[in-house]
């Protein structure tokens, strides 16, 4: 028999740091190493004057074309109702498939790839279309949500559907025990992504669809800082006032009149598809030898090692740098900003306006925020740094403010940094990091898909590829971004596991 | 703000129960007091015309059945005089993934400037567990001092809580069923620490034969009355006994 290891009875009776301490620490010194490699220097000549230009067109927003805006704000919406609504019955359906390893391993692969970069792809085939931004929300989409529900389903109370009658079948289990128990959080869950889906929808403006991001691309481009703040407020209104808008019982006449809205003649090019998907994103040399020659597959392997060396390491490299510094930021924007909201910290009234700027902060989308954070400090990482974080923090101080509304505090309990310090931090730290390790991946697909403005991650490169007609590289490089994304998703879900991260409230005093 | 931090003094007698004889004329305002006051909630108080006196130096049990309102009585005892009284609720108020040591020295966190709070929470300086070291381990809690308190029993959750109660050193101790989850040994050791470190002690109790112990006075409530206010020297565990009963 070997020998059981004695414990030792003073284990606890030293001060020995814990392991979500640990963790802290050392994700908090690699953005520091990483602070240090990546390019943060301002490139414009006067970034204060155009700070005060686009402070002053903020004050004094206008709208040049109403009818125009008001179209794209419809097809926005279109985009986002139809897209959501569709990927959630898709993702459903998933859901109650997903102990199949395909469907999760399919799941995971569709959601690794950015909504813009499917965009990308589709542009080539059905030009911008309805078809295109519809499937470039539908096909990610569809694998989140069938990720989350499944996730949802499998923690939600199964007393129900263990005792249900053995011979029950599998679908009439699945639907009565299973998803009508979770059904308030699936609800929830999807009313979320259908904000998630009119940001998206919007940024699809960026490569040219009619949607807002469209204009504000071109407003802000050409200086025009009045007008893009008209379209950026309206954005942020429709967003903010969600709750009013987007009950159930409007839901079927807003998908029916988005169907009427948006334009379906697509003309679907049989021959094109075709010869994009079976022949342009092939590797070259594919293409050249044909695929039965070894000759091929050879240079093929030389092929990629070539697109390796020169553009995806570099692409993945600073990807991880600026991921990894974006993690930090926004935790640390997340930590510094849920009190705002926070009934422990602020009366009502004063909480109204955190509320506010939250919803401001976390409802334009990163590309934008990223966008004219750029005009005023030119190409580098730090538009990129400052809009993830910021984007990402408001939306986990949203989720972990939330949390302290239950929190119940002692009658003589501390106050101000104290209270923040050592009464709810504590409480609500273990959630904050499982919410931070969720959004590791998004923040990893948010850090590729930057490289559009001019930033050398693999977003970069993939736009370029694009740019150059080379359908080749550019799904080469998508896949290395896909392969990336899968990789972070399964550190994180490794770690979320290791220390019992979990995102459920452990902030109740034990009560008798 | 670093005020010093006097050390409370280690010396405890095994019986510290002296019953002062209340001095009958005292010029001096008596340290709470309640006159005819109505405690509870607008539509349904659960005390009416309460008078209430303590002075200060006694150590007061207030006993009755589970309901009677005893825990509204010290809570409204606690608001009167939040400044110079600790007070020990009937929950912990623990900050679960925090140790031990934390859950105690947070009994301080008004002593000390916010920097040095923040700095003793990522790493503990040793002259604070120097000076908790020996109250955890009067408690029992020395072994887990670095231990979350989620892992702890309710005992030694409680535990905590007494001695984060301890640690805050002031001249009156206000306890709600401070002893509630422990066992007899322990209770009677958590009261001497308890009385012999606090010139006031108001405590909720239902062990009567410890109130007799550990207390100077009784006051026993039923019905939303006190139905009995008295120097222990005068009473035997049988009588208070009555007050549990209908």
């Amino acid at each position: 028999m070997p020998p059981v290891p004695l414990l030792k009875p003073d284990s606890f009776s030293r001060f020995q740091s814990t392991g979500v301490q640990k963790l802290s620490l050392s994700l908090l010194l690699v953005a520091i190493a990483c602070l240090l490699l990546a390019d943060t220097s301002i490139n414009t000549s006067e970034p204060w004057q155009e700070i005060s230009r686009i402070g002053l067109g903020m004050l004094t927003p206008t709208i040049l074309s109403a009818p125009e805006l008001f179209s794209s704000l419809a097809t926005t919406l279109a985009f986002a109702l139809l897209g959501v609504s569709v990927s959630a019955l898709l993702g459903m359906l998933l859901a109650h498939l997903f102990e199949w390893r395909v469907v999760r391993v399919v799941s995971a692969f569709i959601r690794s790839i950015h909504e813009l970069f499917w965009a990308l792809l589709f542009l080539q085939v059905f030009g911008l279309s309805t078809l295109t931004g519809l499937l470039a929300i539908i096909i990610p989409y569809t694998g989140i949500f069938a990720k989350v529900y499944a996730e949802t389903l499998e923690e939600s109370d199964q007393t129900a559907y263990q005792l249900l009658p053995p011979q029950t079948g599998r679908w009439s289990s699945h639907l009565y025990a299973r998803l009508m128990t979770a059904l308030p959080q699936l609800i929830h869950y999807t009313q979320y992504r259908l904000e998630c889906g009119i940001r998206s929808s919007s940024v699809l403006g960026f490569i040219g669809l009619p949607t807002l991001g469209f204009h504000l691309e071109s407003y802000f481009k050409q200086g025009y800082y009045s007008e893009a703040a008209g379209v950026l407020y309206l954005f942020i209104a429709v967003v903010a006032l969600m709750r009013f808008w987007a009950k159930r019982r409007f839901i079927m006449p807003l998908l029916i009149m988005s169907i009427l809205w948006l334009p379906f003649q697509t003309v679907v090019n049989t021959d094109l598809i075709l010869r994009f998907f079976g022949h342009d994103i092939l590797p070259s040399p594919l293409r050249q030898y044909g695929l039965s020659s070894i000759e091929g597959w050879q240079q093929t392997l030389s092929w990629s090692i070539t697109l390796w060396n020169e553009q995806a390491l570099i692409g993945s490299w600073n990807t991880l740098i600026l991921t990894q510094i974006a993690l930090v930021g926004s935790g640390i924007t997340a930590l510094l900003l849920y009190p705002l909201i926070s009934p422990l910290f602020f009366t009502r009234k004063k909480r109204v306006a955190g509320h506010l700027f939250l919803v401001i902060l976390r409802s334009i989308p990163e590309l934008i925020l990223a966008f004219i954070i750029l005009l005023i400090t030119g190409p580098s990482m730090i538009p990129a740094i400052f809009a993830l974080s910021w984007h990402n923090g408001a939306i986990i101080a949203h989720l972990i403010g939330r949390y302290t509304e239950i929190i119940k505090l002692r009658v003589d309990s501390p106050k101000g940094g104290n209270l923040y310090v050592y009464e709810v931090t504590p409480r609500i730290y273990k959630p904050f990091l499982a919410f931070l390790f969720y959004r590791w991946e998004v923040i990893l697909r948010e850090s590729a898909i930057l490289g559009i403005l001019g930033l050398h991650t693999l977003g970069f490169f993939i736009d370029s590829a694009f740019e150059e007609l080379r359908f080749d590289r550019a799904l080469f490089l998508i896949l290395i971004t896909a392969l990336l994304n899968i990789l972070v998703d399964s550190i994180s879900r490794t770690i979320r596991h290791r220390l019992r991260l979990s995102t459920n409230p452990n902030v109740q005093s034990r009560e008798i | 703000m670093i005020q010093p931090h006097s050390a409370p003094s280690e010396t405890t007698t095994a019986m510290p129960i002296e019953p002062k004889p209340a001095s009958p004329i005292s010029f001096k305002q008596p340290l709470f007091q309640l006159e005819s006051q109505s405690i509870g909630w607008d539509s349904k108080p659960v005390f009416e015309n309460l008078d209430l006196t303590i002075e200060k130096g006694e150590k007061v049990a207030i006993v009755g059945k589970s309901g009677a309102g005893k825990s509204t009585l010290v809570r409204t005892l606690y608001q009167q005089q939040s400044k110079t009284a600790a007070y020990c609720g009937q929950e912990y108020g623990l900050v679960p993934s925090l140790s031990v040591f934390h859950n105690i020295y947070m009994g301080q966190l008004d002593k000390h400037h916010f920097a040095y709070n923040l700095v003793n929470l990522l790493r503990p300086f040793k002259a604070q567990v120097d000076k908790i070291s020996p109250l955890a381990e009067r408690l029992g809690l020395q072994e887990s001092l670095f231990q979350s308190a989620d892992r702890l029993s309710g005992g030694q959750q409680q535990r905590v809580a007494v001695a984060r109660t301890l640690l805050q050193n002031k001249s009156t101790f206000i306890g709600d069923e401070p002893i509630s989850s422990v066992d007899e040994v322990q209770s009677e050791q958590i009261l001497e620490l308890i009385t012999s470190r606090h010139n006031t002690v108001i405590l909720t109790l239902h062990n009567v034969d410890l109130a007799l112990r550990f207390c100077n006075r009784i006051v026993g409530i039923r019905n939303g009355k006190i139905e009995l206010d008295s120097s222990t020297k005068n009473l035997s565990a049988s009588q208070l006994r009555s007050l549990y009963q209908d």
